[in-house]
């Protein structure tokens, strides 16, 4: 059913960016669902809610593999100081353990 | 949407290529079925169609990052406007639009500040077209070694286009800087997941912004702005970096001051000097913002791992492109950089654009390495040994193709 619903709105989308400009409705885009999940390991649970709150984990699994402590430290910092991203300090430790050892 | 059987059809044969084999995976995003092989470690990706959009290899879900097949380049000088590759920074992509309702504002330092419809964009002013390349500042990152985080692009994160609209120059004279006017920020609907994180927002000084080129497209080879590349208006900086080509533009602020908001001041920077790198490891030094796009070219045909016959003449073709100054020379060597010949270029559509290259060859049995070579007319261009930043951003080494004559 869900499976339905989505397809009728992907082609309602594809409808309705066919018009000229002036047509008197709005355009709406329907993004895929996401699928992408964290890898199993200790700080799974922590990384996913507060990494995924802003966006999708294959941003993680993307990475290049075995880039080390450091580099996860400065990543965890920077979605912290520059991007403002509410992690309390507990987790962040837990996340930096978490991304180090798993990826 | 599904795909139409037209589209797949086109997808097969892009896939197939000249002698590329389908399971043959290769570095410059050869694909099958399954996915896309970028030929970096955990370089494998994904394809996936996203409304509007054939086929594209998945970087990212939320927000999409979405990049071009490498055989879409071999298809023509244009990049079709499904193929064009997707880049957000923030996962607030505007998922509904009202093209009447919208508008775009011109304000801040400004003597007569400005609200318009797309119907007044299209009505009032005179268009004008420029065929320019859309470059990520990170594109063909995952080749960077040592490895620098980002996200993990092939070279399929640029695409050419021929971009119609208004230039913003003639907007700026309609607002009418005040005196001491200095620079102008652009921002989009895109938004932040938290409001504490910088919206995405960018800036060009006031020469730059109303140099007559820089302009507001609202149509793309043709056809509005696909969805995901900025519909229903974009900036577009000619010559820049695609950082600089704000999507879904809808407000200009002019500033009486430098602008000194995150994306500027913190993010997109590259080493202030005249080789844009460091030593790997060194500590960044100075800064300064990333702006126009270095030289680079590529071989389209053959593709990585492809097989010709030896000793029978065979079609080598490619792209170039660099900031503006316009390609001069592509050169290319068939025995990795010792010997280099002259290829013949193609039609020249403007000095921002993607320039059409190609020469023959005849190779004995074995395999050989293709590496091509631009010079703009500058003198610019390609070094032969990767330079490396922190970021990296702006790789542009000459790039090897292994090919084998049997």
């Amino acid at each position: 059913m869900r499976r339905i619903r989505k397809t009728l709105i992907l082609m309602a989308t594809a409808a309705s960016l066919a018009p000229a400009l002036g047509a008197a409705e709005t355009l709406t885009y329907a993004l895929p669902e996401e699928t992408a999940t964290l890898r199993a390991g200790p700080g799974q649970e922590t990384a996913q809610n507060n990494c995924a709150a802003c966006h999708s984990v294959d941003y993680i699994e993307r990475q290049p593999p075995k880039m080390g402590r450091a580099f996860w430290e400065g990543v965890v910092k920077k979605m912290i100081a520059s991007y403002h991203a509410q992690i309390d300090e507990p987790d962040a430790a837990a996340i930096v353990d978490y991304l180090a050892a798993t990826y | 949407m599904m795909p139409r059987a037209t589209s797949r059809r086109s997808f097969l044969r892009g896939a197939s290529f000249g002698l590329a084999a389908l399971s043959s995976f290769d570095g410059r995003g050869a694909f099958s079925a399954e996915g896309a092989r970028l030929g970096f470690a955990n370089g494998d990706r994904p394809l996936v169609r996203y409304p509007g959009k054939r086929a594209l290899i998945e970087q990212t879900v939320r927000p999409p990052q979405l990049e071009t097949p490498f055989s879409v380049y071999d298809e023509g000088v244009l990049t079709q406007n499904d193929a064009f590759f997707v880049r957000y920074h923030l996962a607030g992509v505007p998922l509904s639009i009202d093209p009447e309702a919208f508008r775009l504002e011109v304000r801040g330092h400004v003597e007569t500040p400005l609200s318009l419809s797309l119907a007044a964009l299209k009505r009032d002013f005179e268009p004008v077209e420029i065929v320019a390349v859309n470059q990520c500042s990170g594109n063909s990152r995952g080749f960077v070694e040592p490895r620098v985080g980002g996200g993990q692009f092939g070279h399929g994160a640029m695409g050419n286009a021929r971009w119609r609209g208004v230039a913003l120059k003639t907007l700026l004279e309609k607002a009418g800087p005040k005196p001491g006017a200095q620079s102008v920020a652009f921002n989009g609907l895109d938004s932040p997941v938290a409001p504490e994180t910088p919206d995405f927002v960018k800036a060009l000084d006031l020469g730059h912004a109303g140099d007559g080129e820089v302009m507001l497209a609202y149509a793309m080879n043709g056809e509005d702005l696909p969805w995901l590349n900025g519909f229903p208006l974009r900036l577009v900086v000619p010559g820049c970096y695609g950082t600089y080509w704000v999507k879904h533009l809808n407000d200009i602020e002019v500033l009486d001051s430098d602008f000194s908001g995150f994306w500027m001041s913190s993010a997109y920077r590259i080493p202030d000097n005249d080789c844009v790198c460091v030593t790997p490891g060194a500590p960044k030094g100075a800064t300064r913002p990333i702006k126009r796009l270095n030289v680079r070219s590529f071989v389209t045909r053959p593709a990585e791992d492809a097989k010709v016959a030896a000793h029978v003449a065979f079609e080598v073709r490619g792209i170039a492109f660099d900031g503006g100054h316009g390609v001069e020379a592509v050169l290319l060597s068939a025995d990795d950089g010792a010997n280099w010949t002259t290829a013949r270029l193609g039609e020249d559509l403007g000095r921002y654009s993607f320039r059409e290259w190609r020469t023959e060859l005849s190779l004995r049995p074995g395999v050989h390495h293709l590496k091509s070579r631009a010079v703009n007319r500058a003198g610019q261009s390609q070094p032969l040994a990767p330079l490396w930043n922190h970021a990296g951003y702006m790789r542009h080494v000459v790039e090897t193709v292994r090919i084998e004559a049997v």
